[in-house]
């Protein structure tokens, strides 16, 4: 099946000034590829910092203007350009923010998800759309300082699902909510997706995103180090050490964190960008860049993958 | 209904003591006055060839001769029962000097208020608008001009352009001269408050111009701007929909606490056009030692302004749904 949404080689950089007149450019993303098919929930999964609010931000076209994308995003098999992209956010390709600081404070939910058009129809597609999570009629009428964590995020989501969009991106949708509420807000994605949609589901919490995700796309200080169905988290078939260094740092796993930390943007060496902190490194991982290929049914961006050598 | 009692008993002591304070400062400041109020007003010349009964006269008149406490308590007596005295220079009651004042000046700061409040948001949301691009640079380049030019050195100015060089307006005073107050009509008046009026509005609209580009741009800037954009919204829908309305608020705030400015500069600018308002009449009080004029006026002033601190505090009540909702609710 044709996916929806097609990332290959995006990278991501923006200009900025140093010392007054220098002029730099600071990558943030590097060389990122991902795929979504209709129907699946994939997760992109990364420590904050490692600029996954901004992968989204590109796909939206909502990039400040000193950036500059380059590599290629296809949704539906056509290219995403600028204009193209300005037809489709808010329409078929939505965003479910992080948390309420997204919503206009001095405006009511209702004219907000309804987004100026006053329209009978809207109204009513705005009314069903709070209805399917759970929201009377009344929410329309609150601002958002009225509305507790858990509403806050229904309305997000319900804001974002009135057009029956084919691609949804979440943006780290669950902090400062209990398991449950999480749980329930993670079941109405994977309810969107069933619906023939394709939801990309930014965060940095593993655990949550291995309970929707079908794939799991790992990112590290920009970079995408591994793809990796979900399944193979638990059968020990993970491919880059820094995915397997996620995966035992969980509390139910064995709680063990690597030392160091993720290098900041711009910093950046030739080769390898975990080899400092990498259990297995070698010296040639430090002197060029490492290609990402395919391993095993997934991708890695790593010379010596776990579990053997690339065939 | 318990809150609000509280509200109105907070702000009423407020007052009380922002005018206790304002009074005093200012009397105390007119007796550490270098100004002799008989050399001043009666003359040197004059003094020298007057018996000493004639000086001790006048002295009990000007207050010379009464100990500034109890000059001081003899005035706020009067002032608590509503008695504001009566001005030493003008030989009328303090009250009907400044009625008479207030009512040509109020006018002209009511223009100067609404007409600055309005250009200064309007070139203000412009320049916010086009962050960094061509017209807000030129936006902040005149702004920033006009707050460093003061008011008086601008009044003479278009003084100079309008009434001197194209004479299209007239050089000064309230009505034409020569004139009975039943002929003045209101083009008249109006002609005649045009300039000074124009030099307060000029004025007062840079800083308001620059603080609502600061917060558009600082309202641009938040979440709910991006996702307003990831929902499909147009720029100008986002401008008109969520930039308008979140600048209205501190606008509020400003456009009521510029009312203060707005009496500042009308005491320069009236004494420049030597337009017979209230302004003029407080340099005139306060050259001439005329304490209880004085201390009226800017017991009067001190008010007004507060009223407007008020105002915006009672509107931000109406507008913010916030408060509105939260006292609603207790």
């Amino acid at each position: 099946m044709e996916p929806i949404l097609e990332i290959n080689g995006l990278s991501l950089s923006f200009t900025q000034y140093e010392r007054g007149t220098r002029r730099r450019s600071l990558p943030v993303i590097r060389d990122l590829s991902l795929s979504i098919a209709p129907g699946e929930v994939a997760a992109v999964v990364g420590a904050s910092g490692s600029g996954k609010s901004l992968l989204a931000h590109s796909i939206l076209g909502l990039l400040p203007y000193n950036s500059h994308l380059e590599g290629e995003i296809r949704f539906l098999g056509q290219p995403l350009t600028p204009q193209r992209t300005k037809k489709l956010r808010g329409r078929e390709i939505v965003l479910v923010p992080q948390g309420v600081t997204y919503l206009d404070p001095l405006m009511k939910v209702g004219p907000q998800i309804r987004g100026g058009d006053r329209t009978e129809q809207a109204r009513q597609r705005s009314r069903r759309a709070l209805e399917r999570y759970g929201l009377g009629t009344e929410t329309e009428n609150l601002y958002p300082f009225e509305l507790s964590g858990g509403m806050a995020r229904r309305v997000l989501i319900a804001s974002a699902v009135t057009t029956d969009p084919k691609l949804v991106i979440a943006d780290e949708p669950t902090p400062g909510l209990d398991a449950r509420a999480a749980g329930r807000v993670l079941g109405h994605f994977r309810e969107i997706a069933e619906g023939g949609a394709g939801v990309l589901l930014i965060t940095h919490d593993l655990e949550l995103a291995l309970t929707i995700a079908s794939r799991v796309t790992v990112f590290y200080a920009g970079e995408t180090v591994e793809e990796a169905r979900a399944a193979d988290f638990t059968q020990d078939r993970l491919r880059h050490p820094y995915t397997r260094a996620l995966w035992h740092a969980m509390p139910q796993n064995s709680f063990t964190p690597i030392p160091g930390t993720q290098p900041y943007p711009g910093a950046v060496t030739e080769g390898c960008l975990f080899a400092p902190r990498c259990p297995s490194s070698q010296p040639e991982c430090q002197r060029a860049p490492v290609p990402y290929r395919p391993l095993r049914g997934g991708r890695v961006r790593c010379l010596h993958p776990e579990g053997g050598e690339v065939p | 209904m318990k809150h609000r009692l509280q509200f109105a008993g907070k702000k009423l002591l407020r007052m009380i003591t922002l005018l206790l304070g304002v009074s005093l400062v200012t009397f105390l400041l007119m007796a550490a006055s270098p100004l002799d109020p008989l050399q001043t007003n009666v003359g040197q010349a004059a003094l020298g060839s007057m018996r000493p009964e004639q000086i001790a006269r006048l002295e009990a008149y000007w207050g010379v001769d009464t100990p500034p406490v109890q000059r001081y308590l003899g005035w706020l007596s009067g002032f608590v029962r509503g008695d504001l005295g009566t001005s030493l220079l003008y030989r009328q009651p303090v009250t009907q000097v400044i009625a008479q004042r207030l009512s040509s000046s109020l006018w002209l700061m009511a223009v100067a208020w609404v007409f600055s409040g309005v250009l200064g948001m309007a070139l203000g949301v412009l320049a916010g608008a086009c962050q960094d691009r061509l017209p807000d640079r030129l936006i902040r380049g005149w702004c920033l001009l006009v707050s460093s030019t003061p008011a008086f050195w601008l009044a003479l100015l278009l003084m100079m352009i309008f009434s001197v060089w194209l004479g299209v307006l007239p050089i000064g005073l309230s009505v034409p001269i020569g004139t009975e107050t039943a002929a003045v009509t209101l083009i008249d008046r109006l002609r005649h408050a045009a300039l000074p009026a124009l030099t307060l509005s000029v004025t007062g609209s840079a800083g308001i111009a620059l603080h609502t580009r600061e917060k558009l741009v600082e309202v641009l800037e938040c979440d709910y701007i991006l996702f307003a954009r990831a929902r499909g919204e147009s720029a100008k829908s986002i401008l008109l929909r969520h930039g308008l309305r979140n600048v209205a608020l501190p606008g509020i705030t400003l456009q009521f606490a510029s009312i203060s400015e707005i009496f500042g500069g009308s005491v320069l600018v009236e004494q420049v056009f030597s337009y017979p308002g209230l302004g003029q009449a407080a340099v005139t009080a306060g050259l001439g030692s005329d304490l209880p004029l004085l201390l009226g006026i800017t017991v009067i002033s001190a008010a007004i302004v507060f009223g407007g601190n008020l105002a915006a505090d009672l509107l931000y009540g109406a507008v913010d749904p916030k408060i509105r909702r939260g006292a609603a609710r207790t």
